[in-house]
């Protein structure tokens, strides 16, 4: 069986008056059935766009500019706008992060599923109608049939993340990618969605690729994570093993920066200075000039994946570290 | 070097224990704010049988909350969207005015002072705000926007010495007084969230309420803004009342916690306890909604519904609709807060019985 979803040496650019920019660089990773992904980085690390150009959603001035993105061995970069209609919100649909914006205010809840529906199906109006009950239901909306006929704005910000997520459901996709999709509510609702989340995509065998900057989220939800800096995958792994184990400095200053890794009163083990503006992106390793383990190498050239354990990580000081590692284990020999 | 800590740990703990009992610098008593939503007068007017009458809705943000923050402590309040804690925040700086109670700074009430009165205590009182995109104005310069609060309070001052207080405020804040000349879009958010800070600290206050200082910023950058606030509490001997949403954060940098649901308080407790052992209902929820690093599986309490509307509360307990525990008391009866063995205050007619 081929792999569901492949993405290979992705170079997406932006033309702007200053000049292009790439925003993301040389990205590679798979995605099995049912597997579930987190992409964490802090904002502008190019983890949306990466979410947006699987879908090839990437609007002017940007543009895939190398790569391809297989779905099921097909690079949906060929694909006509016909067949990518095809797959877009029906084999992939995608979960926004603000519900509000994602929902058409001026066509009640049913109308929109039911929209949805009878584009990608030819199916009748009241059939698509107990689909779209159906759906509602499995998110757990309370009485889904007067639901319906309501307007997004009579929704709370969770009864309306619930129904993007049952409309993102609709067609029983084989991917869905959430963009940061609790970081508009609260915590206590934000539980339920992920929880919810985690259930119907094991229910359902759906593979999952979940955006975010919550390294919590990430660790109760996924298998997999990749880590984003400056339009580059630094780390990629199975998740267990970045939590407990990250071997990229930056990785690790992300983790070590959370309250919850410090001693209550304590300072927070920060990681200096901000990510740099893709436009004045560091040459060599990107995070060199905030890396406490900087080395000469480290300035001039970009770092390539070395395997750590289960990971991948892109940094001179662990492919150094591995190198010394295994010329002492040759030494033994 | 763990040596140096320690002792720094002992100092820390000796002048604490020096100034017990705490001084309280600021009280809230009683304090109620609700705001209309019906628009103007004419909005308001209604026609009903045959009569014209002028009817009235409210979002009752506010129902009696009384806090005490001591000088030193950092004291959090922390609720999901729409319980009321900023409100609380805005009332106590005067920004908003109470509907019903009173707000006492050093034992001085202050919520019915006119603004000329109020000036000393602006001086001592300073706020930071959550957006530093929205907080800082676009048109002035870093300098000016800094050097504004400082001579308005310190009229006599030369020029010379409002540079020099400036400088001094940035270079204390990790940012190069050298480029006060540039406006805030130069600035990344954390940069900005830092010139709030020194914005607040130029007047050399004693007390600084922080609207979700950090909310808006990077995780990395979290950790940085949080770290100054921190310092700057230690070489100020700053006092905080801090407003957020995030409970690891609280976990971190609280010395109290207040926690609010719908424009009350159900609990308030020392950090420590309130994270050991949590008393109400609703704190135990929220405690266990936290992503932590370290479970695989969320475990988390589930509560029935949604939080009701605050323009009509609900009747006894405002928790009663979503908790488990709930009984036809809870219905009937608002818990007033009662203390618990380990210093804090619960309002709860479950944990005053014993049923929980």
């Amino acid at each position: 069986m081929t792999t569901l979803l492949e993405v290979k040496n992705l170079e997406v650019r932006f033309g702007l008056r200053s000049g292009e920019v790439k925003a993301l660089r040389n990205i590679n990773f798979t995605l099995e059935r049912g597997e579930r992904l987190g992409l964490v980085g802090e904002s502008g690390a190019g983890k949306s766009v990466l979410g947006f150009s699987i879908l090839n959603l990437i609007s002017k001035p940007g543009y895939i500019a190398d790569g391809e993105v297989l779905f099921e061995g097909r690079n949906l970069a060929d694909l006509s706008a016909e067949e990518l209609r095809n797959i877009r919100g029906n084999r992939i649909s995608m979960i926004f992060q603000d519900p509000m914006m994602t929902l058409n205010p001026v066509l009640t809840i049913g109308e929109q599923m039911i929209e949805c529906l009878m584009t990608h199906r030819k199916i009748s109006k009241q059939d698509a109608r107990t689909i779209a009950l159906q759906k509602l239901q499995q998110v757990y909306i309370p009485s889904p049939e007067a639901r319906l006929d309501q307007y997004p704005h009579e929704l709370s910000g969770g009864m309306r993340q619930r129904v993007v997520i049952a409309i993102g459901l609709l067609m029983d996709p084989d991917i869905i990618i959430a963009d940061e999709p609790t970081t508009a509510l609260d915590v206590t609702i934000q539980a339920e969605i992920m929880e919810l989340m985690l259930e119907l995509c094991e229910r359902n065998n759906v593979a999952l690729i979940l955006i975010t900057h919550d390294l919590g989220v990430v660790s109760q939800v996924t298998q997999k994570t990749i880590v984003m800096y400056a339009g580059r995958i630094i780390e990629q792994g199975p998740t267990k093993e970045i939590i407990n184990d990250a071997q990229h400095p930056y990785t690790q200053g992300l983790m070590n920066a959370l309250p919850q890794m410090a001693v209550p009163g304590q300072r927070l083990n920060q990681i200096p200075g901000s990510m740099p503006p893709l436009q004045r992106i560091p040459t060599g390793c990107a995070f060199n000039p905030r890396c406490g383990y900087v080395l000469e190498v480290c300035k001039h050239n970009m770092p390539e994946f070395t395997q750590s354990g289960g990971c991948q990580v892109a940094c001179h000081m662990v492919a150094e570290m591995k190198r010394e590692e295994q010329a002492a284990r040759m030494q033994e020999v | 070097m763990t040596n140096l800590k320690q002792q720094a740990a002992v100092a820390q703990q000796q002048t604490a224990d020096n100034q017990a009992p705490q001084e309280t610098l600021v009280r809230v008593e009683n304090l109620y704010k609700k705001f209309s939503i019906s628009g103007d007068f004419l909005d308001q007017l209604k026609f009903k049988n045959g009569k014209f009458v002028r009817e009235q809705e409210y979002v009752h943000a506010i129902n009696g909350v009384n806090l005490e923050v001591k000088r030193g402590e950092a004291l959090c309040v922390v609720g999901e969207s729409g319980c009321g804690k900023s409100t609380v925040a805005r009332t106590v700086m005067g920004l908003l005015s109470p509907t019903a109670g009173s707000i006492h700074y050093q034992g001085q009430r202050i919520d019915n002072l006119s603004d000329r009165q109020l000036m000393p205590y602006r001086r001592k009182m300073q706020m930071i705000f959550q957006n530093p995109y929205a907080s800082l104005n676009p048109r002035m310069t870093i300098a000016e926007t800094l050097m504004e609060p400082v001579a308005l309070h310190n009229p006599q001052w030369s020029a010379a010495e409002l540079r020099d207080k400036v400088h001094e405020v940035m270079f204390s804040v990790g940012i190069d007084p050298s480029w006060g000349e540039r406006y805030p879009h130069e600035f990344s958010g954390g940069q900005r969230q830092r010139i709030s800070i020194a914005r607040a600290l130029a007047v050399d206050p004693e007390f600084i309420v922080a609207d979700e200082p950090i909310s808006a910023l990077d995780v990395s950058i979290q950790a940085q803004v949080l770290n100054l606030m921190m310092d700057a509490q230690e070489s100020r001997n700053l006092t905080y009342l801090f407003i957020t949403h995030d409970l690891s954060v609280v976990e971190h940098f609280g010395t109290r916690v207040a926690v609010m649901y719908l424009g009350t308080l159900c609990e308030l407790a020392p950090t420590k306890a309130l994270f050991a052992t949590p008393r109400h209902p609703y704190t135990k929820a929220l405690l266990s909604a936290i992503p932590r690093l370290e479970d695989d599986r969320p475990q988390h309490i589930k509560l029935k519904g949604e939080v009701p509307t605050p323009v009509n509360l609900p009747s006894g307990c405002v928790f009663h609709g979503r908790c488990p525990h709930a009984d036809e008391r809870c219905k009937r009866d608002i818990p007033q807060l009662i203390a618990t063995s380990d210093g804090g205050q619960v309002a709860c007619h479950a944990v005053e019985e014993g049923r929980i």
